[in-house]
């Protein structure tokens, strides 16, 4: 071959090449719904990341006995990073048509699965066939995740807010650990106690960015008695008075006690960072914020207890509460869908396996003994199971969630179109956080004005 | 004149009166142009298949709504819609503001710099290494850095640190809505000065020596030389870069994202790409994510086209 000839085979090895690899990119080999040998083939994603090596072994294993247990099914896992816990990347996936055949969402996500197309209804495939324990499952949270009278998803996990409290904190600044603050007067008492005794510690800790200081702000209009939205879900209405006294605890604590720290705009982890390191006396949190300090950011159970959210002038009047389930991509066979969904049941919604497999996470110490996940109905054969399991193995001091538990508060779900409201508040709770000449008036009135324009877009 | 439109005349006259060897020289043309055009097949299916696809889509689902998985045209709802949002003008003042801010120091600043490299004798390649190594580590490391380290705002961090030293009043940096701007367009200076200096380097290499030599016969000092000699000598680097850093400062990004977590203070740190991300994938928004998207193209064109045909002019 002459050295044109070679360089003309070459460009156009290249250029083929190129267009294989364009058109290799858009093969989804992941459509298959039955494999060569007539297995049923799912796609499920949150499989734990690769750096949580007993985790991922644990899936590995529910996988290898789920498939034991249902020889003609074939569970394909997928684990892309932090995507269970990331909006954006929810969002991203939804957009994308990239989701997995039965796919993770918070409880908040349903409008956004629904206006993308991509739920499928399972309401006649959900049944004690597919998941024995269903009959148990909390109605109220099957509810969120119905829409018309239909069935799209399956929830898998429950959450309400509570105090969240670093123990020796709390005995630095000679407080009683076992009578927290009931009320945010005693949490400004105590947030200023615990900043001047233990230097460079925030005495109360909040959100303000990463749309998570709009998710505390709605906890904390709750626990006063208010809410978002109008009942009717058409205004916003967190512009009264009950808004004013969420934003003007906070500025009172940052400003007039300086008792919240000097670093604001924190989002999720960087508050969770900051109190594995022993840098924050109070947070308000659900109590598997606990088991993040210890698991993701190395603190220690025995320095935190949980306590039930404070009101104004007594204990909150409602705790904000949510969770997590799986939705079904639409387009799936029948056969795909049974197989999903028994597989959620495998993996979420069996006492003594998965998520609940007790006897397994006792030894490997992940945390036996949190109040939560609430997922069946409290008095329910399958929630008492649970509970005499979760008593039998456990391996947290009770004692951490006893004030929280002992004290159940009405339970209110998140706002329709919660994360991009929440995107807007954050701003009402940086501009208190990191503004000593904040209005709050304005910052309220500003934030209405979006809310209404989103819900106005949306409708 | 006529010499001009001679050759145009005899190729009309040639093309008319022997069109079989006219193609025939085509077909050559293009024979011997094959190996350029697979080459160009590769670039252009990844423009095609990355840049204009995406644009294109961009723009047609700027003019639609989905819901429920339904799609519609809702012609310029979009638009109205997120001109209305309380968070596009403020947008934009923080993105003009950033991008004023980056050419009065983002872009002076790296020109000054290689000047001084240039004019050094001595430790010319170790100082050249020392200014490009921050290009070197990816953008997300570096602005934690400035983000923990730098502008941490208690006395620890490092800028107050400098400040209590020298008593002057502290700072909270991105806490502070008038501080995050100009927090922001340092470290983005000093992320993205090493490229800037080495073009510019490389410019001024090519100004021949006898230019400063006759400035200096004619007693020019420092500032003059730079005045009459570098500036005009470089001129055209210096306007090509000017436009690049202002198309680049106005779809900052990475920048709020880090340093300010998102938004910053009551929108301090909240730019117009800021905001496309916020309505596209927090608030569920593409549509009007991708309107928003449309807008800035669109003004970022309007500018470079200006620009081009002023400069184009004066050349």
């Amino acid at each position: 071959m002459s050295a044109p000839q070679y360089r003309k085979a070459v460009a156009f090895a290249l250029a083929a090449g190129l267009g294989l690899s364009l058109a290799a990119c858009s093969t989804k080999s992941d459509d298959e719904s039955t494999s060569a040998d007539g297995k049923t083939i799912i796609t499920v994603d949150c499989m734990p990341v690769g750096t949580e090596k007993e985790l991922v072994a644990n899936w590995n294993a529910d996988v290898a006995a789920f498939e034991k247990a249902n020889p003609d099914v074939q569970i394909k896992s997928v684990s892309v990073g932090t995507q269970c816990n990331n909006p954006p990347d929810f969002t991203a996936r939804l957009a994308g048509g990239t989701t997995t055949d039965v796919f993770y969402g918070y409880m908040t996500d349903l409008q956004q699965v629904l206006d993308s197309g991509q739920a499928m209804d399972i309401t006649s495939y959900v049944t004690k066939d597919t998941i024995p324990t269903w009959d148990d499952v909390d109605p109220a949270l099957k509810s969120v995740f119905s829409d018309g009278g239909k069935v799209y998803g399956v929830p898998i996990k429950n959450y309400s807010m509570g105090l969240v409290y670093n123990k020796v904190l709390f005995q630095k600044a000679g407080l009683d650990p076992a009578n927290p603050p009931k009320t945010w007067a005693d949490v400004r008492t105590a947030a200023k106690k615990i900043a001047q005794a233990a230097p460079g510690v925030a005495g109360y800790a909040d959100y303000s960015a990463g749309n998570t200081g709009g998710w505390h702000f709605t906890a904390e209009i709750y626990a006063q008695g208010g809410q978002i939205l109008t009942e009717d879900g058409k205004k916003a209405d967190f512009n009264n008075a009950m808004g004013k006294q969420v934003l003007q605890n906070l500025k009172d604590m940052r400003y007039g006690d300086n008792s919240m720290g000097s670093r604001q705009l924190l989002q999720w982890g960087d508050l969770l960072t900051n109190a594995a390191a022993g840098k924050v006396g109070m947070f308000i949190g659900a109590p598997d914020t606990t088991q993040q300090i210890v698991s993701q950011f190395k603190g220690k159970y025995a320095d935190w207890a949980v306590a039930p959210l404070p009101g104004q002038d007594g204990l909150a009047k409602a705790t904000l509460g949510g969770g997590d389930g799986y939705f079904f991509k639409k387009g799936l066979t029948e056969a795909q869908v049974k197989a999903g969904l028994k597989w959620v049941a495998f993996e979420k919604l069996t006492v003594g396996k998965g998520q609940f497999d007790y006897p397994r996470a006792k030894p490997q110490n992940y945390p036996v003994g949190l109040p939560q996940p609430l997922l069946f109905t409290k008095d329910s054969a399958t929630a008492k199971a649970e509970y005499e399991l979760r008593k039998a193995n456990a391996n947290v001091d009770p004692s951490i969630y006893a004030l929280f538990e002992n004290q159940q508060l009405p339970i209110k779900g998140e706002p329709a179109n919660a994360q991009a409201i929440y995107a807007v508040l954050d701003s009402a709770m940086s501009g208190v956080l990191t503004n000593p000449n904040a209005n709050i008036d304005e910052l309220l009135k500003t934030a209405e004005q979006k809310v209404n324009q989103l819900i106005t877009a949306g409708s | 004149m006529a010499t001009m439109t001679a050759p145009g005349t005899t190729e009309q006259l040639t093309r008319s009166a022997s069109p079989a060897r006219s193609r025939g020289r085509r077909n050559r043309k293009i024979r011997d142009n094959v190996t350029g055009y697979a080459f160009l097949i590769g670039a252009i299916l990844c423009f095609a298949l990355f840049t204009w696809y995406p644009m294109i889509r961009g723009i047609i689902m700027s003019f639609q709504r989905t819901r429920r998985g339904v799609t519609t045209w809702v012609g310029w709802d979009n638009y109205t819609r997120i001109i209305a949002d309380p968070s596009f003008w403020p947008a934009w003042r923080n993105t003009v503001y950033f991008t004023v801010l980056a050419l009065v120091i983002g872009y002076a600043v790296p020109f000054f710099v290689a000047i001084l490299l240039n004019e050094l004798r001595h430790a010319k390649g170790y100082l050249r290494v020392l200014v490009y190594l921050p290009v070197m580590l990816p953008p997300a490391s570096a602005l934690f850095l400035f983000k923990f380290y730098a502008y941490d705002p208690s006395d620890a961090g490092l800028f107050n640190a400098i400040l209590t030293f020298l008593h002057l009043p502290t700072s909270q940096w991105m806490q502070s809505p008038g501080a995050t701007m100009p927090a922001m367009v340092i470290a983005s200076t000093w992320m993205n000065m090493g490229s800037a200096v080495l073009i510019y380097l490389a410019s001024l290499q090519n100004i021949p020596g006898e230019l400063y030599e006759a400035a200096e016969l004619d007693g020019a000092g420092l500032w003059r030389r730079i005045w009459n000699v570098t500036i005009p000598q470089t001129r055209l680097i210096l306007g090509l870069l000017a436009m690049m850093q202002i198309v680049a400062t106005m779809q900052v990004f990475i920048e709020p994202l880090i340093l300010a977590n998102g938004a910053g203070t009551q929108d301090s740190a909240t730019t117009v790409a800021y905001l496309i991300y916020q309505h596209g994938f927090y608030q569920n928004d593409l549509n009007g994510a991708a309107a928003l998207g449309v807008i800035i193209l669109v003004a970022l064109a309007a500018f470079s086209g200006v620009y081009l045909r002023l400069t184009t002019k004066n050349d």
